[in-house]
């Protein structure tokens, strides 16, 4: 009697067993779908990352194929560049992004430094961070903004103080001779270098941040005045990061194409005059792609883009691998 | 070294080094002084130059026919604002699921390779992504839209989402994520609903300030979606946007349009800064990603 309850109970509970065992198996089952079409859309979002750079790449060289069939190596040394008979040589717009860009940095980097270390060892918390957001906002204003503002008052000013200045110091030297006006390669690599101190500031200020205080106080204990702790134990420990952000900065006025279009002039002319018009590779692109006469002159238009691609990667990826190597000797420090 | 360069010498006394010091120091104070002055230049000349031509025409009426006073840039504005929105309809969900996926992912071979991909994508000029929106969209669709300006916005912003995404949600403690697995959610349901949910506000931001990034962009949309003199919201025609129509009028010879140019570089810029700020103030001014 007893024993047939016992096997009663004991037959009930084993079904009841299977099936709390059958539902937690469907419900593994939906759960594990689930969590497989989340993993899949998520791993395919990722992918197409992967897909749009390779796509970019791809693109560019496809579509530049005829150019680069056409001219090949001679596209980067020729100075013809002459929409109307077909001609298309880069060396102007070569010479123009290089020298707007160098002009750039030489008046962006100091100022930046500068920035920076007024940032980071001179103000107090409460002070460095308004300033900050200040210098942040530099880099919010629009392109084409900067570029009106260039063309209406900046450029106009430059011409009427600045040029006459210069040409009267300097006017012996080949570069600052010719006309005075508003538009052209001094006033492009002013505004470009107005345009890029935000960033080049804003990871020197980072650098600066993450040197060690031990780092400072070493160079405090042994007697050294402000400035010489900052030459002596700051700006060494950060120097790799500095270096990066100026080529981040440079990756910036390589690319930077409204404003200067705007400004520089656009003349496919080599001078050596700063007074001069001249382009840059991403303000020719932007002037004349729209209305490209030709598949020639569209081709030769995409291969400019091309190389603005290859330049703009490689820079970037040094820029943040000497970043990187900074921040990340914070951790061996023991700060 | 330290000795060598900082030096006890003869001619090093005290009072020039702490003279040096000071000076070097105030330098520093001069270069952040001279640095803010052209935003505090910009900002003012947009003041006084775009307040006088903004009015409530600005707003409602289509630009006029040169020689014409008056006029408004209502289809820019509009233009803007479906440019940039359907931007954000692309490139918010692929940069979201993106970044999830790095955030689970944080050392295997194929998510370094796409991490590395989106900081890469971080650097390419952004006239070189219009090309590439060019050949993909404008060509084979023959002609210029606004898909394809949007196409081109949408792939400068999904790196920008992508990274913030992962980093917020990197954030997120990792006990909130096994109190949620432990309870027998399934995985993707505490990713979605617990750890995205708790990261939303950080997500959020960098969509934000990726947001405000594009709808500055001129260069990219001159050959994609273009510009348009007339009304026009449809996906397959070219559309006006404001920061294209401030770059017409601005290089324009005529006064009229120069004075248009002003009031929509104020409007351009007011909206950018909206977003901006609006993000700093509030997220306390922690809202530096994005960058």
């Amino acid at each position: 009697m007893r024993e047939a309850r016992l096997a009663d109970l004991e037959s009930s509970v084993a079904e009841k067993l299977a099936v709390v065992k059958r539902e937690r198996a469907t419900h593994a089952g939906a759960r594990l779908f689930g969590d497989r079409v989340f993993n899949i859309t998520t791993f395919l979002l990722a992918l197409l990352i992967l897909v749009l750079l390779l796509g970019l790449a791809i693109a560019l060289i496809y579509d530049s194929l005829p150019a680069i069939k056409q001219f090949g190596f001679s596209f980067v040394i020729s100075r013809e560049w002459d929409p109307v008979s077909d001609e298309y040589g880069a060396l102007p717009f070569i010479y123009g992004t290089f020298v707007s860009s160098m002009l750039a940095l030489l008046i962006a980097v100091p100022l930046s430094l500068g920035v920076a270390l007024c940032l980071s060892e001179m103000a107090p918390d409460w002070l460095s961070m308004r300033l900050g957001f200040l210098v942040d906002l530099l880099a919010a204003i629009p392109s084409v903004v900067y570029g009106l503002w260039a063309i209406f008052v900046m450029g106009p000013w430059l011409r009427d103080h600045v040029e006459p200045l210069l040409q009267f110091g300097l006017g012996w030297t080949p570069f600052f001779t010719g006309p005075k006006i508003a538009v052209g390669m001094l006033s492009a690599a002013v505004i470009l270098a107005i345009m890029i101190i935000p960033y080049i500031s804003s990871v020197c200020t980072d650098v600066f941040r993450v040197v060690p205080h031990f780092q400072r106080e070493a160079a405090l204990a042994l007697g050294a005045t402000k400035w010489e702790t900052v030459k002596t134990a700051v700006i060494p420990y950060g120097f790799t990061g500095v270096i990066g952000a100026v080529i981040l900065g440079l990756g910036r006025a390589l690319g930077e194409t409204i404003a200067v279009a705007m400004i520089i002039g656009n003349s496919s002319e080599i001078s050596l005059s700063l007074f001069h018009p001249s382009a840059t590779l991403a303000s020719v692109i932007a002037n004349e792609f729209a209305e490209a006469t030709s598949d020639l002159h569209v081709a030769a238009l995409v291969e400019l883009g091309f190389v603005l691609l290859v330049l703009g990667i490689v820079l970037n990826v040094v820029a943040r691998a000497l970043v990187l190597g900074v921040s990340a000797r914070r951790f061996e420090g023991g700060d | 070294m330290a000795a060598g360069v900082i030096g006890i010498g003869r001619e090093t006394s005290y009072r020039y080094r702490k003279f040096k010091s000071d000076f070097m120091m105030t330098v520093t104070v001069g270069a952040t002084i001279l640095t803010l002055i052209p935003l505090f230049l910009v900002l003012g000349y947009l003041l006084t130059k775009g307040f006088s031509s903004v009015n409530w025409a600005f707003f409602t009426h289509m630009p006029a026919p040169v020689g014409e006073p008056g006029g408004g840039m209502a289809n820019a504005i509009v233009g803007t604002l479906e440019v940039v929105g359907i931007a954000i309809l692309i490139g918010v969900p692929i940069g979201v699921g993106a970044g999830l996926y790095l955030a689970s992912h944080r050392a295997d071979t194929f998510a370094n390779t796409v991490r590395f991909c989106a900081d890469v994508m971080m650097g390419v000029p952004s006239i070189v992504v219009g090309i590439f929106a060019y050949a993909v969209v404008v060509r084979p669709m023959g002609g210029f839209s606004t898909l394809a300006g949007s196409v081109a916005l949408a792939a400068i912003m999904i790196p920008l989402v992508t990274r913030t995404t992962e980093e917020m949600v990197v954030l997120v403690p990792p006990e909130l994520r096994e109190a949620s697995l432990a309870l027998g959610v399934p995985q993707w349901k505490t990713t979605l609903a617990i750890v995205a949910r708790t990261a939303l506000a950080g997500i959020a931001t960098g969509v934000i300030l990726a947001v405000a990034r594009v709808a500055g962009e001129t260069a990219p949309l001159l050959f994609t979606s273009f510009g348009n003199r007339f009304w026009s919201t449809s996906l397959f025609h070219p559309i006006n946007t404001l920061t294209v129509q401030v770059y017409t009028y601005a290089i324009s010879p005529f006064a009229d349009w120069q004075r248009q140019a002003w009031a929509g570089a104020l409007v351009l810029t007011a909206l950018v800064l909206a977003l901006e700020l609006g993000v700093r103030w509030v997220t306390g001014g922690s809202a530096k990603a994005a960058k």
